[in-house]
């Protein structure tokens, strides 16, 4: 073990540090290294991208094609040794993928050159090779001569998983995640506070407000505040300001900001017409994450207002206050702007999660669901603790994953819907769908209806996170109780047929665990998209990522390998990635995408065997695991 | 509480209306499942929900629309209270321009709504002012007493003002605490009071009535509640829902 962090880990910078001076110090000349992601210019840290930092002795590189930088990280770049292996695609290798196209659930990828920008015609050949080769690919002959694979090989034995290393060898000042505990929490008010015997000043409020990692801003391009996840505006207020004064010096100059660094704090600007969007993050994100973030943010006042009515208010009176018509919708831009600093694996694949059913249970679903379907319905779903159970949907119509999301922060992550209890009936924009007009959906959670005679019995409500939710949208707003009967049906429906149970149980059952998927593979964590699908299956986070912090810290890994991944000029197809804490590898062929973190001294066959697993297993499961065609009408 | 003989029910579409956070939703909360959220978050569109009030002599079904007060649902409204047999307007007793936006929803309602509307004006977080004690103990009377002398009163509008308003425009009047359960239950047992028996649709046939609800409740009966106008104050009725 020692032996093999004198090797491979020279210095003591883990791949989480903050220390990404970019030209500082140009890093040492690296043998046979593709060019790294254009991420890495832009100062957020990649997996494996040089950081400044003094060189090692490495582990020899060439021998195991494992690359070893200065910070104690290594990458694999499947550079040569991908290509010299490559073979043609044996007959039927696709054939466990039912549904490469689009037809499937009618969902329409994130960013749809997607494909295109990541895929390359030379990489093409070795991602159509069949799931299984993986342990060839990274593990092949070429490796198991070295010396240094021998070395791993024999660490393999007594590997720390990822995990672990949280409260063993680490503090959270170590990874950056220090204080994020308190990420979250309340600045407390002025008022508030000078009631009691502490008083607070205003100096104390900007340290918490400066303490927070992540920041989100929301302004006119006039210059007036609209929203800000933290403090209140008249906290930072003249932090507005300058925002808006140093975007607006750009925007003068023809020569648009789209991001900055200051210190280890990333700025990054999305401009939409008259509102400017920054978000502020020490969390290592990438640019692109960040935009796609604060498109979310945009997205949901578009949901809220209509982009024709938005840019009417502007076109009268560029100096509105849109806080005024925006009032109420704060809490949806804050759940979904704590979910982004969280982690969401949905918004960052770009995919929704579904529930895992049975092809034939789900498919009952659906039958009852589309027999039962009213005149007036646009988009019926069923989700279940924030899965996607079942949809209907008119064949010529896509649901996109982005309207999705804002639909789920509103009924699982703020309280708006879920706390009132009854049925809702809420006027809504989906702008990806339609950025010009509201459509109208009917929400009601399936145990949380009140229709008592008597005052409501005491007994243990479920968890938030087990509720079954069904949603129907129609464009017509006098529609309400036509689907309000839809919805007693269709509830009489899978009560009499069990599937309700089902579907109750498969929640209570929770997320696949590795160890069902791939016993003893010492993997941690994956994160597997299907393409086609735009749906993606994780592994369960309990026990050991369920607090805060520690789910961050998983969530910034999955960042920056798929950061490395999908930089505008990164055609890596696989990478593996060993820093202090652990180890990640992706993979990404044209069908799915991969991400999985592991210890940091598991090797790099028992990772590699250990994805193959989780690759098998999400084949044999496709259907079960992902909703494939759904209920077309 | 088991009524072996079906009474005749009813079904009562009932509409809130108000300015955002004045605790339209926290009325409701309390109404249907007796609880109360220190931050409630806004109602997104509308919410509607169900709960039987069980009269001497009937049950009444109330189906309730709580809508949301941000300015920009307001153009939904007429939606909801179209149909409706009742509306609850309700104003926040520490916020005076909640009630100049109740008295815009009244003359609304007044002008749109369906004729026989029965219309209570609410002023809601009684719990903020010095003249609640602040328990659901408390009976009507305390709220007659505008008086505001303590420090730590937060009244902004004054019963007298609130009353008077109400007794001239012929509406139910009711000062509330959500938050405590103050007179919440006594609004809708005196709008299920006040929808005339002829404009109630039958749902069953007619029962043996008077006398068999749980007795513990019915000294509500005794109850002073402020009814104002022309519809008859006595022909009060214990809720037992
Ligand atoms: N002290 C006190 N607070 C209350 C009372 N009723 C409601 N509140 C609080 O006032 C705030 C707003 O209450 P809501 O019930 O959401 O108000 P609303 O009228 O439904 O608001 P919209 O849905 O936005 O129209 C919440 O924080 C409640 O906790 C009350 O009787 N006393
Ligand atoms: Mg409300």
């Amino acid at each position: 073990m020692d032996e093999r962090r004198e090797a491979g880990t020279g210095s003591n910078v883990s791949i989480n540090s903050n220390k990404t001076n970019d030209g500082a110090t140009p890093p040492p000349p690296l043998p046979r290294r593709p060019k790294p992601t254009s991420e890495a210019s832009s100062g957020a840290l990649q997996v494996g991208a040089p950081a400044q930092s003094k060189p090692t002795t490495a582990v020899s590189s060439i021998d195991i094609a494992t690359l070893s930088f200065p910070d104690g990280s290594r990458g694999t770049f499947p550079t040569t040794a991908m290509r010299a292996i490559s073979t043609p695609v044996p007959g039927g290798a696709r054939s466990g993928y039912a549904t490469p196209n689009r037809e499937g659930l009618g969902l329409s990828p994130m960013g749809s050159n997607e494909l295109s920008d990541s895929v390359s015609v030379m990489s093409f050949a070795p991602t159509m090779r069949p799931p299984g080769d993986l342990a060839s690919l990274v593990a092949g002959e070429l490796n198991k001569k070295s010396r240094a694979w021998n070395l791993l090989r024999s660490q393999s034995a007594n590997v720390p998983p990822f995990e672990s290393a949280r409260t063993e060898t680490l503090n959270n000042n170590d990874t950056g995640l220090a204080g994020f505990e308190r990420e979250f929490d309340d600045i407390p008010d002025l008022t508030v506070s000078q009631s009691g015997e502490g008083s607070i000043t205003d100096e104390d409020r900007l340290a918490l407000w400066k303490a927070k990692m992540k920041h989100y801003m929301i302004l006119s391009s006039a210059g007036k505040p609209i929203w800000s996840r933290h403090g209140d505006l008249s906290l930072i207020n003249s932090y507005m300001g300058v925002v808006q004064t140093i975007i607006s010096f750009y925007e003068g100059a023809k020569d648009p900001l789209l991001g900055f660094t200051a210190g280890n704090a990333r700025f990054v600007i999305l401009t939409e017409g008259p509102l400017y969007f920054v978000a502020i993050s020490r969390l290592e994100e990438s640019d692109a994450q960040l935009r796609s973030q604060l498109d979310a943010l945009y997205m949901q006042i578009l949901s809220t207002l209509t982009l024709p009515a938005l840019r009417n208010i502007f076109a009268h009176r560029p100096s509105t206050d849109l806080r005024k018509p925006l009032e109420g919708t704060e809490s949806l831009l804050s759940s979904l702007a704590d979910s982004f600093t969280k982690g969401l694996p949905s918004a960052l694949l770009g995919a929704l999660e579904c529930l895992k059913l049975r092809k034939s249970q789900r498919h009952t679903i659906n039958n009852a669901f589309l027999k039962l379907r009213s005149d007036k319905l646009l988009y019926g779903l069923i989700v279940a603790g924030g899965k996607l159970v079942s949809v209907i949907r008119p064949r010529k119509h896509s649901l996109h994953p982005s309207d999705l999301q804002l639909i789920f922060n509103m009924l699982f992550e703020s309280g708006g819907i879920k706390s009132g209890g009854g049925e809702n009936w809420v006027p809504l924009c989906l702008p990806a769908f339609n950025n010009r007009g509201y459509l109208y959906m009917y929400v009601s959670f399936f145990d949380g209806r009140t229709d008592s005679t008597e005052p409501p019995q005491q007994e243990s409500p479920s968890p938030p996170e087990d509720e079954i939710a069904i949603i129907l949208i129609s464009p017509d707003k006098e529609s309400f109780y036509e689907l309000k009967e839809m919805r007693d049906k269709v509830e009489t429906c899978l009560t009499k047929n069990g599937t309700l149970d089902i579907i109750r149980n498969a929640t209570r059952a929770g997320r696949p665990k590795i160890s069902d998927i791939a016993p003893g593979a010492q993997i941690s964590h994956f994160l597997y998209k299907s393409r086609a699908n735009v749906q993606f299956s994780m592994s369960a986070l309990e026990p050991s990522f369920t607090d805060l912090t520690a789910r961050r810290r998983l969530m910034s890994l999955y960042h920056q390998l798929h950061a490395s991944m999908h930089g505008r000029h990164s055609h890596l197809k696989v990478l593996h990635a060993v820093g202090r804490e652990a180890a990640s590898l992706a993979w990404i062929t044209p069908i799915f995408e991969l991400y999985c973190v592991a210890g940091p001294n598991i090797s790099r066959g028992v990772m590699a065997q250990g994805a193959n697993k989780i690759i098998q297993w999400a084949k044999r499961e496709e259907e079960r695991l992902f909703i494939i065609g759904g209920g077309v009408f | 509480m088991a009524d072996s003989v079906p009474k005749p029910s009813s079904s009562v579409k009932l509409v809130l209306l108000g300015e955002a956070a004045v605790g339209k939703s926290s009325l409701v909360l309390r109404f249907v499942n007796n609880d109360f959220q220190e931050n409630k978050e806004p109602t997104i569109g509308a919410a509607f929900l169900t709960q039987k009030c069980n009269l001497p002599t009937r049950t009444i079904k109330f189906e309730i629309w709580d809508t949301a007060g941000q300015e920009r649902f307001a153009s939904l409204a007429p939606m909801y209270y179209r149909n409706a047999q009742a509306a609850l307007v309700v104003y926040d007793l520490t916020k005076p321009t909640s009630l100049i936006k109740a008295k815009h929803w009244v003359a609304e309602l007044q002008r749109q709504a369906s004729p026989g509307i029965v219309i209570a004006l609410v002023g809601n977080k009684l719990d903020l002012t010095s003249d609640s004690t602040g328990t659901a103990e408390d009976d009507g009377e305390s709220s007659a007493a505008a008086d505001s002398g303590d420090s730590g009163d937060a009244r902004k509008v004054s019963t007298e003002e609130a009353k008077t308003y109400a007794e001239e425009e012929s509406l139910l009047f009711f000062e509330t605490s959500a938050k405590t359960g103050h007179n919440v239950r006594e609004v809708f047992t005196a709008i299920a009071n006040a929808i005339p028996e002829t404009s109630l649709k039958s749902a069953r046939g007619p029962g043996a009535g008077a006398g068999g609800v749980g007795a513990g409740r019915n000294n509500e009966e005794q109850q002073r509640v402020n009814l104002g106008g022309p519809r008859d104050p006595n022909a009060k009725e214990g809720c037992a829902c």
